[in-house]
């Protein structure tokens, strides 16, 4: 990193000349990554180098020289803030315990968790069973609503998914692609039998012939699938069908770039970040944490109002598909839900409906959320087993009909 | 002009520019010139972040770079171009002429600069380089950014290296329309730029539309203000008040009335949704609540 002469020098300040503001800032920074902020090494000699050129008497300018040099996001800035309010408020040793375990309090629990995986090698080591039957494959469903009036901030279990199960429907999901159809973008690759002339290559190449053209390099353009956005119930009525989702979910982010995933019941999550996670168990282990309200009730309307606020015009650009899994079960009888999807629905540039419901042939949408939301949508498709995902991912390959959604627009 | 001395000579210096900043910012501003890191700005659309860039560049008596991002901007538009015309002309003219010399067609003369290039010119003046709106081009353009935001160089394959003899200032904004890479972040002081308080907004006001008149200005000021904590899908910038205050005054208004109001909604608010919730009932009480603040 270009640093004028302060930085060159060969660092006096950060372990001598500042005595404990050094060490202090140190702390501070190590105080913000147990509370989860990335704050790595540079940032740190930053934070330093900046704090020294600001009056070190006035508070706002120091938070603002450390918030500057170690915040990189919007979100964490809250964060920040608190932790600089409760860490610089007393420099005592014996405040700052109590500080730690302050901030500590902000974030998940961390510790005795049983490490990921554990379970699968305990298993591994006992003697084969009888695979258990995947919960896709039940044929019933019970149409009772299982929506419970108070909010049940209740986490789920993952434990309950054996090792056989999960490597059985993680075999058939892993098989899984989401070949969308692919959007021009306006970048070039080499192409010897591309439609552009690359004249920056031929000319280069020409050199090796003494400025003699040859051959014309050709490029052509490059082209990538839309990002996808995944916005899938978890309320009560569609847990049965959560576990696997996440799973198609996990293989869908992992399988390509620009995805994001999102839940939603009573509350909005965002759990891209976790889902990037590798390993399965550590992912699911990371979303059943960062969401509160596994089986609850659904406000289908108020997530998607959420989603549009806070969201849409974040990750909704370039062309993006959205995914909808739900339902359309809505426990505030489709309050501002046709708003939302119409909403929605010119946000982006495909907005496909996934409902397990549609598994019944006899299937008819009766249900006010399902009228409402069936205008503003250009698919709707079952997704309730293997099968039916395979079948999705088959006609996700081809761009839609668009005379394919009358019939349930006159249904 | 030499750079700012202080966080106070900094907010002095973009006051001077017709800036109101708050001391955050000025901070930050400060720290990005006296540390030489770039400045990543983040905000809501009209939230002043364009104009940073544009009045470091009027009061440091420096030469403002811009560079507008959009999808699939490439180094070709972004940075530099071969003029391949002229290269092809040379070694024509190198071949009627009996020279042997072919190499030198990657010499400077055939190089076209574009703004990455132009700002870092150790042959131009020293510039403010403004990168705007950064969340619309795709991912693959912030990779060109990395070398230059960390080093002020850029490096050329048949060319060599060129570098910054003065950094430039760098300034990249984003409205959020996609998360912008960590690399980017790291390299950058980040700064959020909010909207601003009630007292700064009529700073503001008075800077930008010094026409209008007093009264009107705060009024203005009180019903913007209410109308962003309203659920709306897109909150009104600083720009709109500005935009909106001189509209009102344009239509000789001395204070805020309902009709006027309904009829120039357009102005503050973008999208039809937020017009339909506002216009009538719910913008007459804003105007009366607008009104007992000032009064």
């Amino acid at each position: 990193m270009l640093m004028p002469e302060a930085a060159m020098a060969p660092l006096p300040p950060v372990p001598t000349g500042e005595g404990r503001l050094a060490a202090n800032i140190l702390n501070f920074a190590r105080l913000l990554r147990r509370a989860g902020l990335p704050i790595g090494p540079a940032d740190l000699l930053a934070a330093t180098d900046a704090v020294q050129r600001v009056d070190l008497g006035n508070r706002t300018q120091v938070r603002i020289a450390l918030r500057v040099t170690m915040v990189h996001r919007h979100e964490h800035t809250e964060l920040f803030d608190h932790a600089f309010n409760i860490f610089w408020r007393d420099p005592e040793a014996s405040r700052l315990a109590q500080a730690m375990a302050a901030i500590d309090g902000r974030k998940e629990p961390p510790p005795e968790r049983i490490p990921p995986g554990a379970r699968r090698l305990a298993e591994a080591f006992r003697p084969q069973q009888e695979p258990r039957k995947p919960p896709e494959e039940r044929q019933e469903i019970d149409a009772v609503m299982t929506v419970s009036e108070a909010e049940r901030l209740q986490t789920m279990d993952f434990e309950a998914m054996s090792a056989a199960e999960i490597s059985h429907a993680k075999a058939e999901i892993r098989k899984l692609r989401l070949p969308l159809d692919e959007r021009r973008t306006r970048r070039l690759r080499p192409d010897p039998s591309g439609s552009r002339t690359d004249l920056r290559a031929t000319l280069r190449a020409s050199l090796k012939h003494g400025g003699e053209i040859i051959d014309l390099s050709r490029s052509r353009r490059v082209t990538r699938p839309p990002p996808l956005v995944v916005l899938c119930d978890i309320s009560g009525s569609m847990s049965r069908y959560a576990q696997i989702l996440l799973h198609f979910l996990h293989a869908v982010a992992n399988d390509r770039d620009r995805v994001q995933t999102f839940l939603f019941g009573t509350r909005l999550s965002n759990i891209s970040r976790q889902l990037r996670a590798r390993d399965p168990e550590v992912a699911f282990q990371m979303v059943s944490h960062a969401v509160p309200d596994w089986s609850g009730g659904t406000r289908i309307g108020e997530a998607l109002a959420i989603f549009n606020q806070d969201w849409s015009r974040r990750v909704l650009g370039q062309g993006a598909v959205v995914l909808l899994v739900t339902d359309g079960l809505d426990r505030d009888g489709a309050a501002g839900l046709s708003e939302n999807m119409e909403r929605l629905h010119k946000s982006c540039a495909r907005l496909i409906w996934l409902n397990p419901l549609l598994r019944w042939d006899g299937f008819a949408p009766k249900s006010q959320g399902i009228r409402a939301m069936l205008p503003h949508v250009d698919e709707f498709r079952p997704v309730h087993s293997l099968a039916s995902l395979r079948a999705l991912i088959e006609s996700l390959s081809r761009p839609a009909s668009p005379r394919e959604m009358d019939r349930w627009r006159t249904a | 002009m030499s750079l700012p001395s202080s966080v106070a000579a900094t907010a002095a210096l973009l006051e001077a520019g017709g800036y109101v900043a708050d001391p955050a910012l000025a901070t930050t501003v400060f720290l990005a010139l006296a540390m030489q890191r770039p400045l990543f700005l983040e905000g809501e659309p009209g939230t002043g972040k364009t104009e940073i860039a544009k009045v470091l560049a009027e009061q440091l008596g420096r030469r403002l770079v811009r560079l507008q991002c959009y999808d699939g901007l490439d180094l070709a538009a972004a940075a530099y171009e071969w003029d391949h015309a002229r290269q092809l002309m040379a070694i024509r003219l190198a071949e009627t002429s009996g020279e042997a010399g072919v190499t030198d067609i990657y010499a400077r003369r055939f190089l076209q600069s574009r703004p990455l290039l132009s700002a870092i010119d150790p042959d131009l003046p020293p510039a403010v380089l403004l990168i705007d709106e950064l969340d619309r081009a795709d991912e693959p353009f912030e990779a060109f950014l990395l070398e230059l935001l960390a080093d002020f160089q850029l490096s050329i394959p048949e060319y060599g290296t060129v570098k910054a003899a003065v950094a430039p200032v760098v300034v990249l904004t984003s409205n959020r329309t996609r998360e912008v890479h960590d690399a980017i972040r790291r390299r950058c002081l980040y700064h959020w730029v909010d909207y601003p308080t009630a007292t700064r907004e009529r700073q503001i006001l008075a800077r930008k539309a010094p026409n209008v008149g007093e009264r009107l200005s705060a009024e203005v000021v009180a019903f913007v203000q209410r109308l962003r904590n309203e659920d709306l899908f897109k909150n009104p910038g600083v720009a709109e008040s500005i935009d909106w205050a001189a509209a009102l005054s344009h239509l000789n208004q001395h204070e805020l009335a309902a009709e006027a109001v309904d009829e120039t909604l357009g102005v503050l608010l973008k999208y039809q949704d937020d017009i339909a919730k506002i216009k009538g009932a719910e913008a007459a009480r804003l105007v009366t609540e607008a009104k007992s603040v000032v009064r």
